[in-house]
């Protein structure tokens, strides 16, 4: 370890506990790393339930047949503890791999209601959020998840944070 | 409890090492923020303090007091600085964006009176960033 800068490296308390702290200690810290991720996806929304002026008076325009599109922002926030180690959360490359092979590679491009994740439900921003979390609920497992924000436009935005939250 | 957060913005260089690691080791898990040369950010930080409103001036914190210690704790020693080599805290602490948030916050609640300090959030690019709640 560097000495010179132990010598310079003022102690401050610790806010939380009133303990000294200082940096090279094994002190644990949790941060929470959000990350924003863009894809763009196609959807109309109607349900087989409703009869069609019931669609037409929900949905209004988004019940067009020929459906369309929006430029979504999804973000993700994962939780733990820093590694000592690496300064991280979690390594941000293994968080991209997989929100690109599991959650863009998935709808991006595609007319949302011809996926087999929608094959039961509207697609709404509200279920497509859910469906995200649930994706990276079980498959990702370098941290854990907090909470996804999916932003339909700059007006619209949803969060799931899990059932219990 | 009303919760107050001012912005500031500061540019400054850093990379990722880690001694204890191999070579090999330091550009598998750092990749390209490995190189020893540095690469910079320009960092927006959000300071976010809580408090009640105090009855005779209705503020919840002195928004000049709060400027002025974000500027003199973080501004100051951060801002165009190349965080590895001059800023204390990195001389032996790889300056990832979860770092900075912690050392920042670390800066702040030891000079901040009056209101607490709710949550430092760093974006290190619009699309990332990191939040710290003094949690352990
Ligand atoms: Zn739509
Ligand atoms: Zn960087």
């Amino acid at each position: 370890m560097n000495h010179e800068a132990k010598k310079i490296y003022p102690v401050y308390p610790c806010v939380p506990c009133g303990k000294d702290f200082d940096f090279m200690g094994s002190f644990q810290m949790k941060a929470h790393l959000s990350r924003r991720y863009l894809f763009s996806a196609s959807h109309r929304l109607h349900s087989d339930a409703m009869s069609d002026e019931e669609n037409h008076s929900t949905y209004g325009k988004c019940n067009n047949p020929y459906g369309h599109g929006h430029n979504y922002t999804v973000e993700v926030t994962v939780s733990g503890q820093v590694d000592r180690q690496t300064g991280m959360v979690c390594n941000l490359a293994d968080l991209d791999a997989f929100i690109e092979t599991q959650v863009l590679a998935r709808f991006g491009h595609e007319n949302l209601n011809t996926l087999r994740e929608f094959a039961q439900e509207v697609p709404t921003t509200e279920n497509l959020c859910i469906q995200i979390y649930e994706i990276v609920q079980r498959g990702f497992h370098f941290a854990h998840l907090e909470r996804v924000r999916l932003e339909e436009t700059m007006m619209n935005s949803f969060e799931y944070a899990g059932r219990e939250a | 409890m009303v919760y107050l957060t001012r912005k500031a913005e500061f540019s400054a260089s850093h990379f990722y090492h880690n001694p204890d690691f191999t070579p090999e080791e330091n550009r598998r898990v750092f990749g390209k923020c490995n190189n020893p040369n540095g690469h910079g950010h320009n960092y927006t930080l959000e300071v976010t303090v809580k408090g009640e409103v105090d009855p005779r001036s209705g503020f919840v914190v002195d928004l000049k007091q709060l400027k002025e210690v974000m500027h003199r704790e973080v501004l100051d020693a951060m801002d165009h600085r190349f965080l590895n080599k001059e800023v204390p805290e990195f001389l032996h602490q790889i300056p990832t964006t979860e770092n900075i948030a912690i050392a920042i916050w670390q800066r702040l609640a030891a000079k901040l009176e009056s209101a607490r300090l709710h949550r430092v959030r760093v974006y290190e690019t619009p699309d990332l960033f990191v939040d710290f709640y003094g949690e352990p």
